[in-house]
């Protein structure tokens, strides 16, 4: 069963989410993203962000309120290998040439092997890694790290990506570049993503839109469309455009953080 | 490590021992000690020289326990590890039991050991594994259970099986782990294989260490009895730099070479 295509691609409503502690990380969160959208989600330091993710990823079950992807429950999304999960480190397993990195997780869905490694040929080739295919992880650099990281993500070419802070550990110019990467690698693909920042001039260079998290429980205080045009690159931070679209953004991230 | 640095760091060690060796020689002949309590290095030195191919043949011997029980060690202690990390269930019920393996006197089980299995080899090997096992089966399960949260969500999104979890993330994400237990094992197992000729022996015709060292002292031929006492010593840290070794040179290839390419 798909929605219709008019149909928000991640549809969360009411969403409360509890650990197991006891602790709330999100309360009556609503949150609508139509196919093709980009959209950055920031907010105070413990807020629920990455909880958010990983309920729409169906990593974590919600505790009330409803989560859809493409209108059904994530897990079958998750089955048809339509949603990819970039974390906060490169998670490589060192133990893995970077190729065989790349296509673990078409290895685990028992794709044949010839498949494999087209794929992940094809994703290594997509973020220039290709001629460290045979590479050893520890032979990269944290930015080469994270190329083949996002290179495993894009393996199965997913309708939805998740990103939480995956470039928030780089330095200042190799996550310029990073994101650049990420912005053609959306521009060609389109796919659905959701990225996970602490970082405002990465949320607007990013988004369609910046959701902003209240502290926890984590609930949005705001949702900020960016109309800045596209395609974006990192050269656009120095505009007067993107300056005052970032200080509307931390304007409501301050308030956000005051109310906890 | 270079050779260089390696020869620095042999260094100290090797001092400290001439010193030893200095102040044995000294205290024998200053106090006037009767060569059959402590005979003086030198003459240890002989006995060893002129026992050299019965010291070698016992260690030799000494060191086939030891591999056989650490071997032992490595299949079964890794077995009950991959058990104690797939069922909590069998890890709460059978952990006390692993560690009664490792307080149990060793030299009371022994000879119920040559009661069961008779003398021989067999006896050695298992001697030297119940007295091998238990750090491979701590360390091993620690390395199969402590894994990063964020690769098990990795194998979360993709659905992974249990089996695929095991085989592809948790026994390889674990060989550090191993290794370390190996490391420690292999001492363990001379000093179990060792314990274990005392009560098994191999019969009259081949002597290991342990009976030289019991044959020795019975007789008290004392210097030979030291060389064989130097000789155990020697064969423990032989076996723990080959398994320490070994397990280094599995790690590189497990890290991947980490010359940078940029």
């Amino acid at each position: 069963m798909t929605a219709p295509a008019s149909a928000p691609h991640i549809d969360a409503r009411g969403l409360d989410v509890r650990f197991p502690g006891g602790v709330q990380a999100l309360r009556g969160l609503d949150l609508q993203v139509p196919r093709g959208q980009l959209v950055a989600v920031i907010g105070p330091s413990g807020c629920g962000k990455s909880t958010l993710l990983r309920v729409v990823a169906g990593l974590a079950p919600a505790g009330a309120g409803t989560i859809a992807v493409a209108g059904e429950a994530p897990e079958r999304v998750r089955a048809r290998r339509a949603v990819a999960f970039v974390f906060q480190d490169p998670t490589l397993l060192p133990w893995r040439s970077v190729h065989a990195n790349v296509r673990l997780p078409l290895e685990l869905a028992r794709v044949p092997r010839s498949e494999q490694d087209t794929a992940a040929d094809a994703a290594l080739a997509l973020v220039g890694l290709s001629e460290f295919a045979a590479a050893s992880p520890a032979a990269l650099s944290g930015g080469m790290k994270m190329r083949a990281s996002l290179a495993r993500a894009l393996v199965t070419r997913p309708e939805l990506l998740l990103l939480d802070e995956p470039f928030g550990a780089l330095d200042e110019l190799t996550r310029e570049r990073l994101n650049d990467e990420l912005l053609q690698l959306w521009e060609r693909d389109r796919f659905t993503g959701l990225a996970v920042t602490h970082n405002v001039g990465e949320a607007v260079l990013l988004g369609d839109r910046v959701v902003v998290l209240s502290a926890r429980p984590g609930r949005i205080v705001a949702d900020l469309p960016i109309d800045l045009p596209r395609p974006r690159r990192a050269a656009l931070v120095g505009t007067p455009e993107f300056a005052a679209a970032a200080a509307e953004v931390r304007a409501r991230l301050r308030a956000a953080d005051v109310a906890a | 490590m270079s050779l260089a640095s390696a020869a620095r760091a042999a260094l100290p060690p090797l001092l400290v021992f001439l010193a030893f060796l200095g102040a044995w020689h000294l205290a024998c002949a200053v106090l006037a000690l009767p060569a059959y309590l402590v005979p003086p290095p030198a003459e240890v030195a002989r006995e060893a020289v002129a026992h050299a191919g019965e010291l070698a043949e016992a260690a030799l011997l000494t060191a086939l326990g030891a591999l056989g029980g650490l071997g032992l060690s490595l299949v079964v202690g890794g077995l009950v590890a991959v058990l104690f990390s797939q069922s909590q269930v069998a890890a709460r019920s059978l952990y006390p039991y692993a560690i009664f393996l490792q307080t149990v006197p060793i030299v009371a089980v022994a000879p119920l050991i040559v009661v069961w299995f008779g003398t021989g080899l067999q006896s050695v090997i298992l001697t030297a594994a119940i007295l091998s096992v238990f750090p491979i089966i701590t360390n091993g399960t620690t390395g199969l259970v402590r894994v990063d949260p964020q690769l098990l969500e990795l194998f979360a999104m993709s659905d992974a099986s249990r089996l695929q979890l095991l085989l592809k993330l948790r026994l390889p994400g674990s060989l550090p782990y191993f290794a370390a237990g190996a490391k420690i094992s292999g001492g363990l197992a001379v000093i179990g294989a060792i314990v274990g000729e005392f009560f098994a022996g191999f019969g009259a015709d081949d002597l290991g260490l342990g009976a030289v060292i019991l044959q020795t002292s019975g007789r008290l031929q004392t210097a030979y009895l030291f060389a064989a006492i130097f000789a155990a010593t020697l064969l423990g840290l032989v076996l723990f730099g080959a398994v320490a070794l070994l397990g280094e040179l599995a790690l590189r290839r497990w890290r991947g070479r980490e010359q940078t390419l940029h």
